[in-house]
């Protein structure tokens, strides 16, 4: 249905441990070429000299998926946003490194960043219509990132703009093409940013709350949607949330912060069924207490 | 005792050929000391039921009973008189919004009983007295609601909501938007609540997050109670495609979502 890549990933050792032991070369410790390595993050506010972010370290070959889970505040939006170069104002990265398919971002000129977002790496946000022209149909929209991403004629980038939003599973793609944000509900708009954000074959996507604001069945819709990407395009991904249990759904690897710091960090079976921090075991425990877990058993995969 | 009984409710928006029934047929009763989930995704009618029993919309048909007082025919002023002597009361999801910004804290805990009539030091003492009950410190009195956390925050919009000592608390999402430890706190402020005999409804658009504290639950779809059940038997046992549906959805701590394929299952059986 789509041209997306399939999977180039067979054979990741689903053992391996966090990018922790291997803070030189993590490569050496996994099979595949990773697409993203972050290498103890450290962000600082220029604004009060602060450090926000306190040393962040991880690693993602494809088809794998890394979750962030924290409060607001705990640092996990800023790590993103330094993976894809666009920190806001006066927060600068101090220390550590981050390499996208082998480059060092430090390095890049903002031209090549430019050039690197979206067809490298992508990303999707917690309101959806705020990132969409909402005076435009949304199809053109996703073409448009076709034709200047990967230098498509009008007629082709159409064709593949339906295509893709077929492969989000929008039931009409050819409808949706031509309506406005108005018309579609905060799901659909999801989908549509999704399409958009996978329009270039990025390797690498980042989920920052982007099911946060959607209703229950909508945001397990999503989900599912990115289990997919993962598994048929081998898609890379960083799930971001606030709530354990959205990312236990899909992460491999799981990183808890807290106001700045990882806590906590390893296998999502482990920090789930072992956890050592006494934040994670708060997370969990609330969820034990007053989440549907006080009568369901949890089931270990 | 019965504190709100809610019988064949209707409510229609929109004039002529925009009219569109929000809601259909809802029976809900709540007792003293219970805590009733009212669960419903984005237009399935939650907060339209809420609004209804604050008089804030007027059904088209139907009962409604607070507190033994039928105030299905009651006007304007009626309804005036009847949020004066704060029977009921509510909470939303953004304390910012609901506490006013330019009034300290202690002057929003103490403007419902003003309007009542009670005098300025009476009042002051009560809004002290539930400023402990939500476990916030007398210190924070003084304060502008931009000065404390959203935790804090919304422990003042409990407060406030609980110094005319009302029979019937409305909470719409009123932990969506805290973080885990501040869940915590508000959800055992809300125990209290329950322990002290008030009837309290909570609204939400996820299961999860009222199935520890709810004694019941109630589904709403599309304008309908389709499901009413103990806390319980709706997570464990849930009958009606839609509760399945949302019970599947749910994330939970599990690793193991095998819900997949019955969730597609159930949306197909939905749309049919």
């Amino acid at each position: 249905m789509t041209t997306l890549a399939k999977s180039t990933l067979t054979g990741t050792d689903p053992t391996e441990t966090g990018p922790t032991e291997s803070p030189e070369t993590g490569a050496a410790a996994t099979t595949a070429e990773p697409v993203l390595a972050v290498r103890d993050v450290r962000i600082r506010s220029q604004v009060d000299d602060r450090e926000i972010v306190k040393g962040v370290s991880f690693e993602l070959t494809p088809g794998k998926v890394v979750g962030i889970v924290g409060e607001s505040g705990s640092g996990k939006t800023l790590t993103c946003r330094a993976v894809l170069g666009i920190l806001p104002p006066h927060f600068e990265v101090s220390a550590g490194t981050i390499h996208v398919a082998g480059e060092d971002v430090a390095t890049l000129e903002p031209r090549q960043l430019t050039a690197m977002r979206g067809s490298t790496i992508s990303a999707v946000f917690q309101d959806p219509a705020s990132y969409l022209n909402p005076s435009i149909q949304v199809g053109p929209q996703i073409a448009e990132v076709i034709r200047v991403k990967k230098g498509a004629k009008r007629r082709e980038a159409r064709r593949r703009a339906v295509e893709l939003l077929a492969a989000v599973h929008l039931r009409d793609p050819e409808l949706v093409y031509t309506q406005y944000t108005y018309e579609l509900s905060g799901g659909m708009l999801q989908r549509v940013l999704i399409a958009a954000a996978i329009a270039a074959d990025p390797r690498v996507l980042i989920a920052d709350e982007a099911t946060t604001a959607l209703d229950v069945t909508v945001q397990a819709e999503i989900l599912d949607l990115l289990a997919d990407l993962r598994d048929n395009a081998g898609l890379a991904l960083v799930v971001v949330s606030h709530d354990l249990a959205v990312v236990a759904q899909l992460c491999d690897e799981v990183l808890v912060m807290r106001e700045g710091e990882v806590v906590e960090q390893g296998p999502t079976e482990q920090v789930l069924y072992h956890p050592r921090h006494d934040y994670t075991r708060l997370l969990i425990s609330e969820h034990e207490q007053y989440g549907l877990e006080k009568f369901l058993t949890r089931e270990q995969s | 005792m019965t504190v709100l009984e809610v019988t064949g409710l209707d409510v229609h928006y929109g004039l002529r050929r925009q009219r569109r029934q929000a809601l259909a047929g809802a029976s809900l009763a709540v007792e003293r000391g219970e805590v009733v989930g009212l669960i419903g995704e984005t237009g399935s009618g939650k907060s339209t039921l809420a609004r209804a029993v604050l008089g804030l919309v007027r059904p088209s048909a139907g009962r409604i009973v607070i507190d033994g007082e039928d105030v299905s025919g009651y006007g304007e002023r009626q309804w005036r008189s009847l949020r004066r002597r704060g029977v009921v009361q509510y909470v939303f999801q953004d304390p910012l919004r609901s506490l006013d910004p330019d009034l300290s804290i202690a002057d929003s805990l103490v403007e419902p009983l003003l309007i009542q009539g009670v005098p300025r030091a009476a009042a002051e003492a009560k809004a002290r007295t539930f400023l402990a009950k939500v476990r916030l410190d007398e210190e924070l009195l003084p304060r502008l609601p931009g000065e404390l956390s959203g935790g804090q925050r919304q422990r003042v919009a409990v407060a406030r909501a609980l110094v005319t000592e009302p029979k019937l608390v409305i909470l719409d999402e009123p932990v969506s938007a805290l973080d885990a430890a501040n869940r915590v706190q508000v959800l055992e402020i809300l125990k209290d609540l329950r322990a002290a005999g008030i009837a309290l409804v909570f609204i939400s658009h996820d299961l999860g997050s009222v199935a520890g504290i709810a004694d019941r639950i109630a589904v709403l779809y599309q304008g309908e109670l389709v499901e009413v059940g103990s806390a319980r038997d709706i997570v464990v046992t849930p009958q009606h495609p839609y509760t399945r549906l949302l019970i599947s959805s749910a994330p939970t701590l599990s690793t193991a979502s095998a819900g997949r394929a019955e969730r597609e299952a159930l949306r197909a059986l939905l749309t049919a």
